[in-house]
């Protein structure tokens, strides 16, 4: 098994995707020839042809809105929006349209359409390149939610995601994109859509976490563990639906608990955790529910960038808090 | 001596138009045939077949409005008026053609193959209004929605190697202002699809007059811009609205790419049953030479002058129409309403954990 970056496991997944099923079609801004401007789907034109893998005009709303036309006539669309600072053009088509689907033909039709994008601050980027949305989804009845943290749940995730019948929401960590690095096995293997993962167990504290702030968590729990601070880190990976099994299994033990986003605090998914942990698991803390997120400006110019971000400091200064309550 | 100018803008502006600024027409306001050749394509059959679609249509008009004004429907967009552009290109479409309907074109959705009682279901809102047996997706209610996703199914049919098939749509005037518009034609166009977008200019957006809607002398050229061929057709006479829709669907699914049909027509009556009053915002002098427009006299003239029709036939097809959707709205009523508890089991196809709790808890309420 080789050691493989998180971009080069996306592109394995979806290589394995187009291979496996002839209806799979990948398209967007650049992603034919040029393979993508982060080259996630490189080389993938040249192995499916341009008939499967295409590049389209630039226009998000279009994409989007033709993944649905392709979709009602047998196709599996894998659309690829370039920045989820983008996406909003195309809001109508998510929102409005394909996550009603399978609602409006009472379960005859389906759009099980995977739309790609790259989301996630940290790599001094221009304005709306490097943006948390993640909130605007996960409120909306119909879609799936994703994002993996790791090079082996990005392959396994996005074949997951590519082979479910229902519109998900593929949010790709950009800072991650070529930062991280893991064991990914050459064939096919699945990850769950809707499992979080134990990244480590811990018996002092729950840390959870999703996306980018997976690697602050794991630098925070190194720190905490010098001071005899154990603490369990759980990957959501799946941002709807929640996985709360996992949560609540995991405060029963800890009882403590700090929740990480990157996104600003208001509302998201943070919240979203925090009110289940309130609705399902009250009973066994020793602590009030802790969250780190980012502030609720607007997301910053790359030169505020590092002090607006989260970060392992921020982790274990609210881990430590919360034990120490 | 004045001075040279690199470009006249004024003379641009001027013309262009002008491509677009005669509309296909085969009979005249009086039933008079005014394009002799294009007439020869016509049966007496076939004549005679879009006259009974349009009192088809006015009889179903008159009855739903009768329905919505007993409280007895839910959205109702009125379609009087404009029963020569509807059945006119409706007609041109064949059953394997996948069709993308805004709410208004519900006649066209039942020619497609909906029934009366689905279409009722429909407006009141029932999924099983959604459940047709046709090849087409419900009325779209954000117009311009159904134009990029009708230039991806013209794409998923080019893909499929599909044959003689075209995908199409329909939207209003105040639709060609909406962005999707615009990039469903341009992907369209830029992918060579067989689409067919119809857009059926009727005068008004609501309360927001077509002259106001864009400073485009017509709606026809904004094909220009995608790089498809457009047309205008006068959208009061049925034969020219028929023929200009075959032809272009003849040109899609012949692997020439797409075709914007521009329709020149009117709503006579209210843009909903919800409470609009066009009073407010137009005039009878408005509206008097468009009334004397009406699709239906100027058939009705040419079909009686020939002996193929009489005012007598057509009251008594109108009232057999209305028995029918009488019937049609006792279908829908006896349908039973929806459960909460099976809204939640198709939102995914496998229900997520926290879906599942609340089918419980549905289940649970509504079995009481």
């Amino acid at each position: 098994m080789a050691k493989k970056t998180y971009i080069k496991a996306i592109t394995e997944g979806i290589d394995i995707a187009l291979a496996e099923d002839p209806k799979t079609l990948v398209f967007g801004e650049d992603v034919g020839k040029n393979g993508g401007v982060f080259r996630a789907t490189n080389g993938l034109q040249k192995k499916y042809g341009a008939d499967r893998v295409f590049s389209t005009p630039l226009a998000e709303s279009g994409i989007l809105g033709m993944s649905i036309g392709l979709a009602v006539t047998g196709w599996r669309p894998v659309p690829e929006i370039q920045f989820s600072g983008f996406i909003f053009e195309a809001l109508d088509s998510i929102v409005a349209q394909m996550s009603r689907i399978r609602f409006q033909y009472n379960g005859t039709k389906n759009a099980p359409i995977t739309i790609r994008t790259p989301y996630g601050g940290g790599t001094h980027t221009a304005e709306l390149h490097g943006d948390d949305f993640e909130n605007f989804f996960v409120g909306v009845p119909g879609l799936r939610v994703v994002t993996p943290s790791s090079a082996y749940d990005a392959k396994g995730l996005i074949i997951s995601a590519i082979e479910n019948n229902d519109p998900v929401v593929f949010l790709e960590n950009l800072r991650l994109y070529r930062s991280v690095k893991g064991e990914v096995p050459d064939d096919k293997y699945t990850v769950p859509l809707d499992k979080a993962n134990v990244v480590q167990e811990g018996k002092d504290v729950t840390i959870i976490a999703y996306g980018g702030e997976v690697s602050e968590a794991q630098k925070a729990v190194k720190k905490l563990a010098k001071d005899n601070i154990s603490a369990e880190i759980i990957d959501l990976r799946s941002l709807y639906p929640l996985d709360t099994d996992t949560i609540f299994a995991s405060i029963k033990k800890t009882h403590h608990v700090v929740i990480v986003q990157e996104a600003q605090k208001q509302a998201g998914v943070g919240a979203q955790v925090a009110s289940a942990i309130s609705e399902g698991a009250i009973m066994y803390l020793d602590a009030p529910v802790s969250r780190v997120a980012a502030p609720n400006s607007v997301y910053p110019f790359p030169q505020a960038e590092n002090v607006w971000l989260p970060t392992a400091n921020d982790i274990e200064e609210a881990a430590r808090d919360t034990v120490n309550y | 001596m004045a001075e040279a100018k690199a470009v006249d803008f004024a003379k641009i502006k001027a013309e262009e138009g002008a491509a677009f600024a005669k509309p296909v027409q085969i009979l005249d306001n009086d039933g008079k045939v005014v394009n002799k050749d294009l007439m020869a394509n016509f049966t007496d059959d076939q004549l005679v077949d879009l006259m009974k679609k349009m009192v088809w249509e006015r009889a179903l008009h008159e009855q739903t409005m009768s329905f919505s004004q007993q409280g007895r429907l839910g959205f109702y967009a009125p379609t009087w008026g404009e029963e020569a552009s509807e059945m006119g290109t409706v007609s041109a479409f064949k059953k394997q053609d996948f069709m993308f309907p805004a709410y208004r074109d519900l006649p066209q959705l039942i020619q497609h193959g909906a029934t009366v009682a689905q279409m009722y279901l429909w407006s009141k809102g029932h999924v099983k209004g959604n459940l047709f047996d046709a090849r087409a997706l419900r009325p779209q209610i954000i117009i311009g929605a159904q134009m990029v996703e009708m230039a991806g199914a013209a794409l998923g049919i080019k893909k499929n190697k599909e044959r003689d098939t075209v995908a199409f749509a329909y939207t209003g005037e105040g639709g060609s202002s909406q962005g999707d518009t615009y990039e469903g034609m341009n992907f369209a166009g830029a992918f060579q699809s067989p689409a067919v977008f119809i857009i059926q200019n009727n005068g008004w957006a609501i309360s927001y007059p077509r002259k106001k809607q864009t400073h485009a002398e017509t709606i026809a050229q904004k094909g220009v811009a995608a790089g498809i061929p457009a047309v205008q057709v006068d959208g009061m006479d049925v034969l020219a609205c028929y023929e200009v829709a075959k032809e272009a669907r003849e040109f899609a699914a012949a692997g020439n790419g797409p075709v914007l049909i521009e329709t020149l027509t009117y709503r006579f009556g209210a843009h909903s049953s919800a409470g609009d009053d066009p009073s407010r915002y137009r005039t009878k002098e408005e509206e008097k030479p468009w009334f004397d427009k009406d699709p239906l006299i100027r058939l009705r003239k040419y079909l009686t002058d020939k002996g193929l029709w009489s005012e007598d036939e057509e009251k008594k097809y109108a009232d057999e129409c209305k028995d029918d959707f009488k019937k049609a709205m006792k279908e829908a009523d006896a349908v039973e309403p929806e459960k909460v508890t099976d809204m939640l089991k198709r939102t995914f196809e496998v229900p997520t954990p926290d879906i599942k709790e609340q089918i419980k808890k549905y289940e649970a309420k509504e079995s009481k």
